[in-house]
Parts: C-alpha cells; structure tokens; sequence
C-alpha cells in the first residue's frame, strides 16, 4: 500500500512538473490519434452521408457490416497492417512498420467505421425528417447533403468525438505497429503496459491518470455540446 | 365544378383527370377527375383517411400517381412545383433559428446574398413573427412555427401555396393567427390549394369545396353553394356531423 501511495505521489509531481518523458508520450498520443480521426472523418464522413441517401442493392447487408465493423478488434488490425507493411509485405518497402505513420494507419481503420456508422445514422433520421420539405423546394442533391450535414453538425461532431476516445485508448493495433519504440513510437497506452511490467508504476500510473482524465473529459465533452445543441436547436 | 373562365393566373387551371393512388396494394386515391380554374381558396374537405394529404401531395410531385395525370395550366407537376410552396400539419423546422430557416430557402433558391436579409424581414412582418428572428425555430409555440412554415413558404412568392391541415393541433388563438395570414395571402393573389377536416374552417375560408371521402371526390362546388345545399348524400351527411360510413 506504501509503495502505491508513493507512486501516486510520484504520478501526481511528474504531472505538475510537466515531466519532459509524459510530455513527449501524451504529444505523441494525441499526434497519432488526432491524424487517425480527422483522416478517418474525411472519409467516413461522406461514406456515411452517402449509404444513408443513396439506394443501391444490397445497402441493408453494408450497413449491418459497418455497424458489425464498430466492434473490429484492434490487434487483428494491428497485424493486418502489420502484415501489410512488415519488409515482406506489400508495401513493405515503404519502410513505415514503427513509425507514427504505421500507427495513424492503423487506428483510422479502427476508428473509420465507427465515424461512418453514426454518421449514417445521424443522417438517415434527419433525411426520413427533412426529406419532404426538402424535395418540395426542389433541392438539388448537393444541397440536400449540405443541409442535412450542417443541421447534423452537433452529433456528428459526437461521432467523431467517439471516435477519437476509442482511437486514444486502444493498444492492441498500436503495440504491435509501432513497435513500443521509446521516442519514436510510445504513446499513453503502450507505456503503460510496459511500465507496469517493470514495475515502473508511477509513470504507468502519471499517464494512467491523463487518459482517463481525456477520454472522460472527450465523453464529457460530447455529451455537453449535443445537450446544449438540443437545447438550442431542438 | 362547371369550366368557367380561368383568372390570370399561370398555373391555373389545375386538372387531374382519372387521378389513382395506390400502395401496398391498398387504394387511397380513386379514379379522381377535377377542374380548378378560380384563383380563389380552395378547400379539399373531408374525414380524416379520406385521401386529402395524399391528393394535396399528389398535386404538389411529391408522390407519383399510380394511374391519371395531373397539369397545372401549361405545365407538368414537376414544372410547376417551382413556383410552389407546401406547409404541413407538422412542419418541418430545421435545427436553426427563425431566420436561419428562412435564408435556407432564399439560398436554396439562388437568391442574391444582398437580397436576403430585406425579404427575411418582409416575410418576418408578415406572420408576425417580427422580434423572433434569432429564436430557435423549434422552440417556438405551435402556432407560431406553422406561421413561421407559412412564411418560409411564402418567402420567395410562390404562385401556388398548398396547406395540408395547417390548423390540427393548434388552440383558437393560434388559428385565428394561421387563418388570418391565409386571407392576407390569398387576398394577394397566391392560389391557396388546402385540405381541412374541420368543417367550421372550411366555411370560413373556402371559395369553393372539394369534398373527399374514401379517396373518391364526391362533390365540387363553389362553397356558398356546398354549405347551403350539398348535393352528394355522404357530404351532406358529413355537414350534419354523421360520422362517415
């Protein structure tokens, strides 16, 4: 119970002091997970709009898949894109295996069909809602899109921010992509497993702290803006 | 209703002939024939299930008839729902303010940025909505986010305005508000296309009657004719307060 209290304490003052190795570590962690989100969204965001408007045969089976998809476990992606990128793989000889990049990789595809699959969603219950008046003004279908999205704004910012705590909190796919490489590749979660298993559990524990601190604070977060946007808004 | 002369207006006269709706199987519009050439209010009345929002929808492209045609003056359906304008029982407000819904429509439409602000606030002044502008338009009482529908429909002067039970749900007062700005719009020119359940509103408001039961029209005539004398057994029984068989 000493050693635990200590190393709380230790925690706590590499966190007020901004000690320079949790500093590295969270910056690296929100680069990585950050790039993933907002490249995920770029795709996942129109994929979205576009299974939730568009009719085509087989559209039921895509959505089940991508709701089914929210669930990929992240070290079976960590070891696809493993595979994908190790020397023998094929793009090995981009030489990206641990390497930041290697990680954004892999957490955009964790992260993509969860943006895509609430977006879809968020879309499709305001599309059933806006459909008529929108077709009785005659909106072409780029309008239909930019006023479903902008009237969407506020819970697909949730989407995304769902995204981001599910990107900032994984290990599995990071672990194994990036390699744990001490200032190249170690984020939040993987210093963590590591530290803990040498027994360094105040910076396990510093770090431990900062990501429940920011995932809470993400969830927080969105939970605030869609509240105070029905507020607004209804 | 007899072929009289059609006023001077573009889209008049409005005639469906053999005009069918069915889905799943299930009839809801029958073989309707009519004749709209007056540019007056006109009132499709009825029980409800009778197949007026249908027709009202039908009239406006919205659905496509299973069977018939539908011509506004010269024009198609589709040609002419560009000079149309819907507001339904329950509008549909976007998540913006007052404003913001109408601008939607001004920039939906192409209507130069300069030009916007002056015709939120004409159209602000008249539902009487003045002051509301920056309010969350789902936040408005009942009454007033159907005056804001109104309005947001009447922003870019449409020819036509079709009103599906613009009334249901609201209490007197707020009637009164909605009834008074369809005179103020008819009055104006804009041909009033609405349907009503309500048989008091029908007299209040109605040039002439479409009288709708099953998804067939039973009767046209003008209004003053319908109220005094109708002639089909059901709408005169509907006029008594018997419910429909």
């Amino acid at each position: 119970m000493n050693e635990f209290s200590s190393a709380i304490g230790a925690a706590l003052s590499m966190i007020v002091t901004f000690d320079a190795a949790i500093v590295e570590i969270v910056l690296l962690s929100l680069r990585v997970s950050l790039s993933a989100v907002a490249i995920a969204s770029v795709v996942a965001l129109p994929l979205g709009a576009l299974i939730a408007l568009q009719h085509f045969p087989g559209r039921r089976a895509v959505v089940i898949l991508l709701n089914a998809l929210m669930g990929l476990p992240p070290v079976v992606v960590g070891l696809m894109v493993y595979l994908l990128l190790s020397r023998a793989g094929p793009l090995g000889p981009m030489g990206l295996l641990f390497t930041p990049t290697a990680m954004v990789i892999a957490q955009s595809i964790i992260v993509l069909p969860i943006i895509a699959a609430l977006s879809r969603q968020t879309i499709a219950d305001l599309h059933e809602e806006y459909d008529e008046h929108l077709r009785s003004l005659g909106c072409t279908p780029i309008q239909s899109v930019a006023t479903l999205l902008w009237d969407g704004r506020f819970r697909l910012l949730t989407a995304i921010m769902a995204g981001f705590g599910r990107a900032i909190a994984e290990v599995g796919a990071v672990i194994i992509v990036g390699g744990n490489i001490q200032h190249a590749t170690r984020v939040m979660t993987t210093t963590i497993a590591l530290e803990t298993s040498k027994g360094n559990l105040a910076l396990a524990l510093g770090l431990g702290l900062i990501l429940v601190t920011l995932a809470l604070g993400v969830n927080a977060t969105a939970l605030v803006i869609s509240d105070a946007a029905r507020q607004r808004y209804g | 209703m007899p072929p009289d002369r059609p006023d001077e207006h573009p889209l008049l006269p409005l005639v469906a002939r053999g005009l069918t709706f069915g889905i799943n199987g299930r009839r809801i519009i029958k073989d309707v024939s009519f004749w709209i050439g007056s540019s007056g209010r006109t009132v499709i009345l009825g029980p409800n299930g009778a197949g007026k929002s249908v027709m009202l929808r039908l009239c406006h492209g919205l659905l496509e008839p299973t069977g018939g045609e539908i011509r506004w003056g010269e024009l198609s359906v589709s040609q002419a729902r560009e000079q149309q304008a819907m507001a339904s029982q329950h509008p549909v407000l976007l998540r913006r303010t007052v404003k913001g819904n109408l601008l939607h429509v001004l920039s939906v439409k192409g209507v130069a940025r300069s030009e916007r602000p002056a015709l939120v606030d004409a159209a602000l002044e008249r539902a009487g909505l003045a002051g509301l502008g920056a309010r969350a338009a789902r936040t408005l009482s009942g009454g007033q986010q159907q005056r804001l529908a109104i309005a947001r429909a009447l922003v870019l002067r449409p020819k036509v305005l079709l009103l599906d039970e613009p009334t249901t749900n609201l209490d007197p007062a707020a009637v009164r508000g909605v009834e008074e700005l369809i005179g103020v719009i008819g009055a104006a020119g804009t041909k009033i296309l609405m349907t009503t359940h309500d048989i008091a509103q029908a007299r209040r408001l109605a040039a002439d009657v479409m009288f709708l039961n099953d998804g067939r029209l039973l009767e046209h005539a003008p209004a003053a004719e319908f109220f005094a004398a109708p002639k089909d057994p059901v709408a005169a029984g509907f006029l008594a307060g018997e419910l429909p068989g």
